[in-house]
């Protein structure tokens, strides 16, 4: 088992898959991170850009789409995520492993 | 303005209902209600039903891993909603649409900085959560470093967070049902107490996630009832409901724009750490990552919960903005100008004035439901850190039986029930908002870097993370009690000595620093060896391979 971890560890391919892994990760994380913060930030520092309505004929402001935004923006993410993950990667995962473990 | 504001305002989202009223008026001015027979009724169907649940599962519950994560055999979807069950506590469900009809926009701020912690969970830890531990997160952060040292840190994390909740919910709980069924306070703690000791030492972890599941199912049902009832009566027009809030909320046309909320750039980013790396800390919901068979159902389950919790607080939404119109201006609700019950009771009374007595039976219920639903799951938590980590690892070094340690569980159950009850008595009528920012900002502390870096950083060692670990317990609870809110508010002083009313930031921050700098001095033969570990740890965090035997040991 032990001999089987430091193999698959070292694969060239395993390494790859995770590189491409890691990068959707925080490329994700990111995007959902600075989206909050930016939105907290505007409200701390100019609210008023929130304030202004979308247009002449309604009183829906632009706080309003951008609020409910970053909520399905959250969902839209992790959707994506999953989908990633639960398909290629762990296809690719699993078929290093076994090609490794039938090498052994 | 802001303190109170600010204050009353992370209350109500994170801390049940009437606690949120706490900053204007103290809970214990909440009037009881007259006893509405319609809820009593509703809630004892739903006692009797999960009470016949946890006979089931008492009878399923044969090993620890059927107690401590029902045997890894709840689907994604399941866990997707006993953890969106798990998160749309009275809290969010009163308190966000009591804070929407008091402020308006200021509420969906609020439902903004609860999804964005999600997405975080999935893209970092739950897959390798899942992969690595068994019962508890401490089994996942002990992976490679010392099982003694680092299971009672992670125990003491945990327990300080599901105190200060379960203090926080039985006082809210209290208060709730004095208003909603006309019960008396204590009554209703004592009734809440014995249900989820039930639930939590017969049915284990099977009992309390159907009981989540059931009540998230309940609440979603009801508040999607109660938002299309409110959008018919506008046509389905948002730009209605909009123009007549505003034409009768004393804000006027501000409604639509953000307030007071967070004026203060320090205090809101702070406040934005506790939400969105608490929300990845909280104990009781890291577990329920243990109770799937695999990661793909984990990143499932994760997927499932941030749709419906995104979609929950949309409604809470509508709800506060219906409530503004239907409620703010009908006599039948109001006392002396201001809403019977306080502000957390819009989402209610819009139940009754929008769809009559039966239906405010069966959101009163549901309301109470959704208490008892999260106490049991913190209680759970609880008593797997007692007993899992504290009395089989660390006392008994591994050499506890499985029945042993699923009866020190139970009786550890039992205890944090009684304890719950006292302490909710105790805490009765005083202001207890304060300690759901400090649970949170202790998850945001202690248990999230720990959790992190075991994972993502090699160099990490046993040393650094109990050195860190207890500095950002310690800088938490410290910040929160010379801070404005106990330090002025509850103490009486002239200033506060830490200036933020929300500590998480600097918490969080000097937990990482010490932790780091700790782990980067330590050239012990142990450290070096934990580095060794991390190849190791890794392929199993991305594999899984072996997690499966492990569940079964």
């Amino acid at each position: 088992m032990e001999a089987l971890y430091q193999k698959i560890f070292d694969d060239p391919e395993f390494r790859d898959l995770q590189r491409r892994r890691s990068r959707l990760c925080w490329v994700l994380a990111l995007i959902m991170l600075v989206t909050y913060y930016a939105f907290i930030l505007v409200i701390a520092f100019h609210p008023a850009l929130f304030a202004a309505p979308l247009g002449d004929e309604t009183v829906v402001t632009l706080g309003i789409p951008i609020g409910v935004g970053i909520i399905l923006l959250g969902f839209v993410l992790t959707g994506i995520y999953v989908y990633r993950a639960n398909g290629e990667f762990d296809r690719t995962t699993a078929a290093i492993v076994r090609r490794l473990h039938d090498s052994d | 303005m802001l303190h109170r504001y600010a204050g009353g305002l992370a209350a109500g989202f994170l801390v049940p209902v009437a606690v949120l009223a706490a900053g204007d008026a103290p809970p214990a001015a909440a009037v009881r209600g007259a006893v509405n027979t319609t809820a009593i009724g509703m809630f004892m169907v739903f006692v009797i039903a999960t009470l016949g649940i946890t006979w089931w599962a008492a009878r399923r519950t044969r090993t620890t891993s059927d107690y401590y994560a029902a045997g890894g055999s709840i689907s994604g979807t399941q866990n997707g909603l006993a953890i969106a069950g798990d998160f749309m506590s009275a809290a969010s469900f009163l308190g966000i649409s009591g804070l929407v009809y008091t402020s308006g926009y200021d509420g969906l701020i609020y439902s903004v900085g609860g999804l964005a912690g999600w997405p975080l969970v999935l893209f970092l830890l739950a897959e390798r959560l899942r992969n690595l531990g068994r019962y508890t997160f401490a089994d996942a952060v002990s992976y490679r470093l010392q099982a003694l040292p680092i299971r009672t840190l992670a125990s003491c994390g945990t327990l300080v967070v599901v105190v200060l909740y379960l203090i926080a919910q039985m006082v809210g709980a209290g208060t709730l049902i004095q208003v909603l069924f006309g019960l008396p306070y204590e009554a209703a703690v004592v009734l809440i107490g014995v249900l989820m000791v039930l639930y939590v030492s017969f049915g284990g972890m099977i009992a309390t996630t159907w009981v989540q599941i059931i009540k998230a199912a309940l609440l979603l049902l009801g508040s999607t009832v109660l938002a299309i009832v409110v959008m018919a009566r506008f046509g389905f027009s948002f730009e209605r409901m909009f123009v007549e809030a505003i034409a009768v909320h004393p804000n006027g046309s501000a409604v639509m724009a953000p307030g007071g909320l967070v004026s203060d750039p320090v205090s809101a980013i702070s406040l934005g750490v506790a939400l969105v790396f608490g929300t990845a800390g909280l104990p009781h919901i890291l577990m329920r990552f243990f109770t799937v068979p695999d990661a793909r159902a984990a990143r499932k389950s994760v997927f499932i919960a941030t749709g419906l919790i995104g979609y929950f607080y949309l409604l809470t939404v509508i709800m506060g903005f219906g409530a503004i119109v239907f409620v703010s201006q009908n006599p039948d609700f109001l006392v002396d100008g201001t809403l019977r019950g306080g502000n957390n009771m819009a989402a209610i009374h819009l139940a009754e004035a929008a769809a009559g007595d039966l239906f405010l039976g069966f959101i009163s219920a549901v309301a109470f439901a959704t208490i008892l639903a999260v106490v049991s799951g913190l209680t759970l938590s609880g008593a797997s850190a007692i007993s899992h980590d504290l009395y089989a690892s660390v006392l008994r070094r591994g050499r506890a039986s499985e029945a042993e340690t699923m009866r020190l569980s139970r009786i550890a159950s039992l205890v944090l029930g009684v304890l719950a009850v006292l302490l909710g008595m105790a805490f009765e009528g005083q202001n207890v908002a304060y300690m759901v920012l400090l649970a949170f900002a202790v998850a945001a502390s202690v248990n999230f870097p720990v959790l992190f870096l075991s994972m993502y950083w090699r160099r990490l060692t046993t040393r650094g993370a109990v050195a860190g670990g207890s500095v950002g317990l310690v800088t938490a609870i410290g910040c929160m009690i010379l801070g404005p809110t106990v330090w002025v508010e509850l103490l009486g002083h002239e200033s506060p000595v830490f200036p933020y009313k929300y500590p998480a930031l600097f918490s969080m921050l000097t937990s990482f620093a010490v932790t780091m700098v700790v782990s980067l001095l330590d050239r012990s033969p142990a450290a070096a060896r934990e580095a060794r570990a991390f190849d190791h740890q890794y392929v199993r965090s991305i594999t899984g391979m072996g997690a499966a035997e492990a569940a079964r040991h």
